[in-house]
């Protein structure tokens, strides 16, 4: 086999400086047209400026004291000082679970997830340092976020069976409720009231409850929509159109007014609670679109194969249908706890203080008179690395199970 | 979905199933005994609701609908005054709801518009600064925009005294945003018959123009035609009338206030921008989307056979992306809609800010949140009705 050689006393033809490297990066993505050299030129200076000025008032201009003297607010509203060791504990909790069963999957997103997990208990932790809350508390925190690692590296090296796994959660979110709201008075775990729940602690609480509670309802939704009885399909039709018609608020408004007046008289139930309530409402209809979608994605032949080797109606959806359905539908409910997150903001119009009330009351107070971009600015960032952190994860997720690839 | 299997074959072979095996059976009683348990449910928590509003001295009735309001509304777009009925309060509301949507639906498409082709540029730089609006603005609260937007910009304005001058007898201020109020001349109503005309020669000569080119005949320049058209007609009217159609009561500097002009307060402002802001995010990537979803072939294919930029882009890209398009933007229509009872937050009187001012003075809760919930849903259906049609419009139709 003969191979080519360049002729003789000729270099190797190179192509030119301008296509290659930095310069040919420029020259292909920047400055390829006059139009195009216009536009690089005047937007670079626009945004450089705007940078500029943004930096200047975040350095020079901004008193962040608003921020750093509320830090303990806006983490845990007035969550006592003493029992705070409680959601620390949570949290340690939360990292072993998390970090086994990161170990134990095989998903590069659930990974990504439990690296969220660490990364996100170490900004908590200098968080904690500003607020005052104690040393402790964020050494805590850091510890937690080994844990972690160390979790997920054991069970990396011996994987725990999923049984395992769900029991751990079962387990975990049962002592995460113990933990947060206490036993009883008599107990080591005495009862922390609801109404004082608050700040970014009642934001995720409301949007993680929301979505955990709403998800069983949503799944009967979805297979009642798509029953073969026409009265439970129409009552379902009807609950998901209805809710999805109307905004957040008005059921937030609802909860707030009906929940009282339709319970027998002497239970009373804790605003945050019926908040919950009318959250679980709201998203269960929205969940139910989702898992609809899922089941609409299972090919018909599953159904027929089922029927065929002598399955009923209800073991094929509950064997054969659900789990296919379920599976593909996580990108999507991962996408509706992210808008609900950022929608439980709305809870401030029935006096509850989640991160942005905490914002608004600390606004209030005549010491900070002005301050009011400080604020939103920390609050829109503390939602910022939430969403976005989380819709990469999703995305990661949707690209795992070849969504739209089948 | 396949039906249940029968067990046993009926009929024929002689042997009838028994009725509590009968699938037919079984699912008329499951159904009845499902409605049974629903029905009873709703019917306890509804009779808890009576008796509970009974003992608190309010029994749910529509007697209030009638009476006096006695408050006022700082906007409105027809006329209201505290003697007015709650009634027309509520209505007041409706209007300045469908307001805020109709203009945030308008600004959020054009955003949206030009925020999903920026990320499509082959600048990097304009590609990246859209990519940056994007993520920015969806994953960020609403509410917190909305807040920022309102407290931040619009009351950070100057004080009325020192209102930004605008070109054409513009104001913008802490008061909100001025400008000259068109009226109708005594002789401008004639003015309103060149605009009709123009526009009904322009859809015909479209239409004539469409025609031609599905018959594969040379449209001669039609289109150009009906832009003039729609166009020239309407400024032909305007110079043609004396002293224009339209007269303008400007807007003047008083001692302490901007006097008369058209005017829009800053809670309808920030409220319109944020909710266009933040829809015009999510429309933005739909867009980008369905642009993308045309495969580059019909591009190259499409220049292939001559047809100019904007051809392969009107009679090539847009009805393939369109039908992409449409759903998920008819989605984004409904949540801005309902995303503008955030209204409350700025005191903004939209319909849901004004019920709940209605449902603290009437004591009528349980009926003012129905009456509010039917208008959303009332909204929402009429909205989805016609996207639904335009949907149907642009579908290709699959032989």
């Amino acid at each position: 086999m003969t191979t080519i050689t360049p002729p003789q006393g000729q270099a190797e033809i190179q192509p030119p400086s301008s296509e290659v490297g930095v310069v040919g990066w420029l020259h292909h993505n920047l400055f390829y047209s006059k139009v195009s050299v216009v536009t690089t030129i005047v937007l670079s200076v626009l945004l450089l400026a705007a940078i500029w000025l943004l930096l200047q008032w975040v350095f020079t201009g901004a008193r962040w004291g608003v921020v750093t003297e509320n830090m303990r607010l806006f983490l845990v509203g007035q969550y006592p000082k003493d029992e705070i060791w409680r959601l620390w504990l949570t949290l340690a909790l939360l990292s072993v679970t998390t970090g086994l069963s990161a170990g134990s999957s095989k998903s590069g997103a659930v990974r990504m997830l439990a690296m969220m997990v660490m990364a996100g208990q170490v900004l908590l932790a200098i968080m904690v340092l500003i607020s005052g809350m104690g040393l402790v508390g964020a050494l805590v925190l850091l510890l937690n976020a080994d844990i972690v690692w160390v979790a997920m590296y054991a069970a990396q090296r011996r994987p725990i069976r999923r049984l395992w796994i769900s029991l751990g959660w079962l387990a975990t979110t049962v002592a995460t409720v113990a933990l947060i709201a206490g036993l009883g008075e008599a107990t080591p775990l005495p009862n922390v009231s609801s109404t004082i729940w608050g700040g970014l602690l009642l934001t995720i609480l409301l949007s993680v409850v929301g979505i955990l509670l709403s998800f069983p309802f949503g799944v009967a939704l979805a297979v009642g929509r798509r029953s073969n009885l026409p009265v439970v399909r129409f009552i379902a039709t009807t609950y998901i159109e209805l809710v999805r018609a109307v905004p957040l608020i008005t059921i937030l408004f609802m909860a707030q007014f009906l929940f009282p007046l339709i319970l027998p008289d002497g239970i009373r139930i804790e605003n945050v609670i019926r908040a919950m309530g009318g959250i679980v409402m709201f998203s269960a209809a929205y969940v139910a679109e989702n898992v609809r979608g899922g089941l609409q994605a299972v090919p018909t032949g599953q159904h027929e194969a089922a029927f065929s080797i002598g399955l009923r109606t209800w073991q094929t959806t509950v064997f054969i249908v659900l789990p296919q359905a379920l599976r593909i539908t996580i990108p999507a409910n991962v996408g509706l706890f992210i808008s609900l997150l950022k929608d439980t903001t709305l809870v401030y119009i029935i006096s509850l203080l989640d991160i942005l009330g905490i914002g608004r009351a600390v606004l209030a107070n005549p010491d900070y008179l002005g301050a009011t971009f400080e604020v939103y600015l920390f609050v829109a960032m503390v939602f910022f690395v939430l969403s976005y952190t989380l819709s990469q994860a999703s995305y990661r997720l949707e690209k795992e199970l070849g969504i739209g690839e089948r | 979905m396949a039906d249940e299997p029968n067990g046993t074959p009926n009929g024929s072979s002689g042997t009838s199933v028994p009725f509590w095996r009968d699938v037919r059976v079984l699912a008329i009683v499951s159904q009845f005994v499902f409605l049974a348990i629903v029905l009873l449910i709703g019917s306890y928590l509804l009779n808890n609701l009576i008796t509970n509003m009974e003992t608190k001295g309010f029994a749910p009735h529509l007697g209030w609908l009638d009476l006096r309001a006695g408050y006022t509304i700082s906007e409105s777009v027809i006329s209201y005054t505290p003697d007015d009925t709650y009634a027309r309060a509520l209505l007041v509301g409706l209007l300045n709801t469908l307001m805020v949507s109709v203009v945030g639906i308008f600004l959020a498409t054009v955003i949206g518009l030009i925020v999903g082709i920026a990320r499509l540029s082959t600048n990097w730089l304009v590609s990246k600064i859209a990519l940056a609006y994007v993520e920015l603005f969806r994953n960020t609260p609403v509410l917190v925009q909305l807040l920022v937007i309102y407290f931040v910009v619009f009351l950070q304005m100057p004080k009325v005294k020192e209102s930004i001058e605008l070109p054409l007898d513009m104001y913008l201020s802490q008061r909100g945003f001025v400008m000259p109020r068109p009226e109708v001349a005594p002789d401008g109503a004639i003015w309103f018959v060149f605009v009709i005309i123009g526009i009904a020669a322009a859809g015909t000569l479209w239409f004539l123009a469409g025609r031609r080119e599905a018959a594969g005949q040379p449209t001669h320049g039609l289109r150009w035609f009906a832009f003039a058209a729609a166009l020239g007609l309407p400024i032909l009217g305007w110079f043609l009338i004396p002293g224009g159609p339209l007269e303008f009561e400007n807007p003047e500097l008083g001692a302490f206030n901007l006097q008369g002009g058209l005017r829009f307060t800053p809670e309808f402002l920030a409220l319109t921008v944020t909710l266009a802001l933040f829809t015009a995010a999510f429309i933005a990537e739909i867009i980008r989307g369905g642009i993308q979803s045309v495969g580059k072939g019909q591009l190259e294919a499409a220049r292939t056979i001559g047809l100019t930029e904007g051809e392969v882009l009107r009679l090539v890209i847009l009805p393939q992306a369109l039908r992409v398009i449409i759903p998920p933007l008819t989605s984004q229509y409904l949540n801005l809609i309902k995303n503008s009872s955030l209204a409350f937050a700025v005191g903004y009187a939209d319909v849901f800010n004004v019920s709940r001012t209605v449902s603290e003075q009437t004591g009528q809760p349980v009926a003012v949140i129905i009456i509010v919930m039917a208008v959303y849903l009332i909204i929402s259906l009429i909205t989805s009705v016609i996207m639904n049609f335009y949907n149907r419009a642009v579908q290709i139709h699959e032989r």
